[in-house]
């Protein structure tokens, strides 16, 4: 069995704890290896680079190494933030080997040689053989469930190379791998918002209300998550931006918007797996998919 | 009723404008912009930017750097690179708005009352002392500086995170911190020295 080096990030140690504990679990049964790499420090996300770029790369940088000094080739994190950040970081320390960025790493112990690819779990969990595995293994076949999969916009682009930057299919593919319907739907990888939903809320609230619009309109009756801030944005705000737009009317078909439970994609392939419905974090999500459990 | 000249003359631009922009985001790109809307078209916010990006392409070419460097626009890109995808000029469109928010920075002329670029400074600080990022601290470090009532208005969201524990209330006082923060601290200082 292989092991990957396992870069947690911020948000899975705190608001998106079920996250982190369906991966863990999940990869366990399909025979995946995640070893955290030791004292990695956060990957300073967007804000970062419009604070100070030398910085933003080189606290990267320094993850990049100690995966690197601890003999991992790849690094697995899953969040849409570390995952562009620690790519980025990546291509440019590698491109540039005698920039400033590297000497300084250099100075502290932190030389980085540029040999670690960094991926993300849904790239792993989409392989052929995952999917096949998954499928053997599946306990709950997942009847009356109709996902649409939300990837979000930094795992897709520019850095990434996993999927189409605009229509993804990876996600889609586990979930009827798991013996879900996927629905397809045109905002796949437009932008929640991200921390415009707590900077400049009218913004951010407007991108969440399309989102939970056009997922509506195409029939979805849960939605599957592959970032913690995508996550965090659907599933925290959704009750807020559903009363405060249109007085909950969706615009173009004058329909009622219905909450959806907001799931990462981990927890939906633990709930087909069998795992313990109580491991399984649904409680903590504001939308819990309780019916949907309970019919299929 | 105050009338004033809305066109600037030529010797108010600042002709360096365009190459220093072009130096800092690493993106030479800027001077081959064909000024065709595609960055404007796929944003999903231009729609509520003062200047979308195709009009601060060409802003930035020409010199007007205060207009660019005082513009929303900057503050409400969130990093989303669908429009460094679609450009035709290959313009890494989501590197020029890092760099024009850090000459903003940098120049103190951000808008000091506006939560975006105090959000990034408080994560920034907060990443650079700890090591670790602390969603808590970056909200309250934000709202104290830009508006405190901001904090009461989240109280509701807090409970029900607290009431899922998806949130808990150390997080409110302590923060997690790597163990070699030396290291942390001793690249900062040479980064500073390089810089």
């Amino acid at each position: 069995m292989k092991t990957y080096g396992y870069y947690p990030g911020c948000s899975v140690r705190s608001t998106s704890k079920a996250y982190e504990r369906t991966l863990l679990d999940v990869c366990k049964v399909l025979g995946l290896g995640l070893k955290e790499i030791e004292d990695w420090n956060c990957c300073g996300a967007t804000a970062y680079f419009g604070v100070d770029k030398a910085m933003a790369m080189a606290v990267s940088g320094r993850n990049l190494a100690l995966a690197e000094q601890q003999k991992f080739d790849e690094l697995v994190t899953p969040c849409a933030g570390c995952y562009l950040t620690l790519r980025k970081a990546n291509e440019y320390l590698k491109d540039h080997p005698n920039d400033h960025i590297n000497k300084s790493l250099d100075r502290v112990d932190l030389h980085y040689g540029g040999t670690v690819t960094v991926r993300h779990p849904l790239e792993l969990l989409s392989s052929e053989e995952a999917l096949k595995a998954m499928a053997a293994a599946v306990k709950r076949p997942m009847k009356g469930w109709k996902v649409a999969s939300y990837y979000g916009c930094q795992l897709v682009r520019p850095y990434s190379d996993m999927d189409d930057p605009y229509q993804p299919l990876i996600m889609d593919r586990i979930m009827e791998a798991l013996g879900a319907q996927a629905v397809d739907y045109p905002y796949k990888t437009r932008c929640c918002g991200g921390s415009l939903t707590g900077t400049v809320e009218d913004v951010g609230f407007r991108l969440v209300y399309m989102l939970l619009s056009e997922i509506n309109k195409h029939g979805a009756n849960a939605v599957a998550t592959s970032c913690p801030l995508c996550h965090f944005n659907l599933d925290a705000y959704q009750s807020k931006v559903i009363s405060r737009f249109s007085g909950g009317f969706d615009q173009a078909g004058g329909r009622r918007l219905e909450p959806l439970p907001i799931i990462h994609f981990t927890q939906i392939i633990g709930y087909a797996l069998g795992l313990e419905l109580k491991t399984l974090g649904f409680k903590d999500l504001m939308v819990t998919p309780g019916r949907l459990v309970a019919a299929s | 009723m105050e009338i004033s000249r809305t066109v600037k003359y030529e010797s108010e631009l600042d002709k360096d404008f365009g190459n220093r922009v072009m130096e800092l985001s690493g993106c030479h790109k800027i001077s081959e912009c064909i000024q065709c809307g595609t960055c404007s078209s796929t944003c999903p916010v231009s729609l509520y930017m003062d200047y979308t990006p195709r009009k601060l392409m060409a802003m930035i070419k020409a010199g007007f750097k205060d207009e660019a460097l005082r513009s929303q626009t900057i503050w409400l890109c969130s990093s989303c690179y669908s429009c460094t995808v679609m450009c035709p000029a290959q313009i890494k469109i989501t590197d020029v708005m890092y760099s024009l928010k850090r000459m903003a920075i940098e120049g103190g002329i951000y808008p000091k009352k506006a939560p975006a670029p105090a959000l990034a400074k408080a994560m920034a600080d907060i990443i650079a002392r700890n090591g670790r990022n602390s969603e808590m601290g970056v909200v309250m470090e934000m709202s104290l500086k830009t508006n405190p009532m901001n904090l009461l208005k989240m109280a509701p969201m807090g409970l029900a995170l607290i009431k899922r524990g998806r949130m808990e209330i150390k997080d409110f006082y302590h923060r997690d911190k790597i163990k070699n923060r030396r290291q942390l601290h001793d690249l900062v200082k040479g980064l500073k020295k390089e810089a």
